[in-house]
């Protein structure tokens, strides 16, 4: 096997230890739950503010990899790093996330939770699921179409 | 364990998937763009093999003692229908989620994030007022 086809496997394989462990951090917060997630939501109602702790957990243990990613370009087992833009505010950027929050609100479903909860496959998980798909889908089409006009034409994937 | 401790370890444990990820592998954890670039065809079996260790975390999780939680649905089988297209289309837009913005734009000090997950936690809270306090049905 070749230096980088050993390196993808290498990669592959981390990423599946990263994202159990990833799933077992959304279940062990309760993310799973969308009435949990409402119920941090319901400002108005009876407020649980116990989800910040979970982003601020994230953010304490994630935040020194991300600074130590700023100053290097290559990851420990030799991939390259690139971060996402930080500072291009756009339309699309704040207009696409609104979408995304009436979607968590009315569900208390965001993608990650989404994923874990296809373990048992009821029919709410594959329909959220479904729904999805077909979300990003249309996405993707109408950005094609639209790609005469080079502004933002590429969906930036910020998480990706 | 109170919801304060059990939030903040399994947010912990979320920033270390993130971290590992990030300085072994090079790679985001941001779900909504690792989902969509997978089923849309992108290369990369890391996306994958994520997705999978997602998925397994939960058929895992009794073998170490961590008790998985019931889901419970407010919303119906049309309103989820409709919510999951929400967010599908809102986070291929803004190119980030929950974990994508939230935690690891966040981490990264992103003022992108920033704007992102201010706006969509207001409208996400927005949304639960009017369907707790202003009887908006969702259950259909």
């Amino acid at each position: 096997m070749s230096i980088s086809s050993k390196r993808s496997v290498a990669t592959a394989i981390f990423s599946g230890v990263s994202g159990l462990v990833f799933g077992l951090g959304l279940i062990v917060s309760h993310m799973i739950d969308p009435q949990r997630v409402a119920d941090f939501l319901d400002i108005a109602g009876n407020w649980n503010p116990a989800l910040a702790f979970v982003m601020g957990g994230a953010i304490v243990v994630a935040a020194p990899a991300f600074a130590y990613a700023r100053r290097h370009s290559l990851s420990l087992i030799g991939n390259p790093i690139s971060l996402p833009n930080r500072f291009n505010i756009t339309p699309r950027l704040v207009g696409g996330a609104a979408l995304f929050g009436i979607g968590w609100g009315l569900s208390g479903i965001c993608p990650g939770p989404a994923i874990v909860l296809l373990a048992n496959p009821t029919p709410q998980a594959i329909i959220f699921i479904a729904a999805l798909v077909v979300g990003i889908w249309l996405t993707d089409t109408v950005l094609a179409v639209r790609s005469s006009t080079p502004d933002e034409a590429v969906p930036q994937a910020s998480g990706d | 364990m109170d919801i304060f401790a059990t939030a903040t370890i399994g947010g912990a444990l979320i920033g270390l998937a993130a971290a590992g990820l990030l300085l072994v592998d090079g790679r985001i954890a941001g779900i909504s763009g690792i989902f969509a670039n997978a089923v849309t065809g992108q290369s990369g079996l890391w996306r994958w093999t994520f997705l999978v260790g997602l998925i397994a975390a939960p058929l895992l999780a009794p073998f170490v003692h961590i008790e998985v939680p019931v889901p419970h649905h407010q919303a119906g089988l049309y309103m989820l229908a409709i919510a999951g297209l929400l967010v599908g289309v809102g986070t291929r837009l803004s190119g980030g989620c929950t974990s994508g913005h939230g935690v690891c734009g966040l981490s990264n000090l992103s003022l992108r994030s920033l704007v992102a997950t201010t706006t969509f936690m207001i409208v996400a809270a927005l949304t639960v007022y009017v369907v707790r306090h202003l009887g908006l049905p969702v259950g259909a």
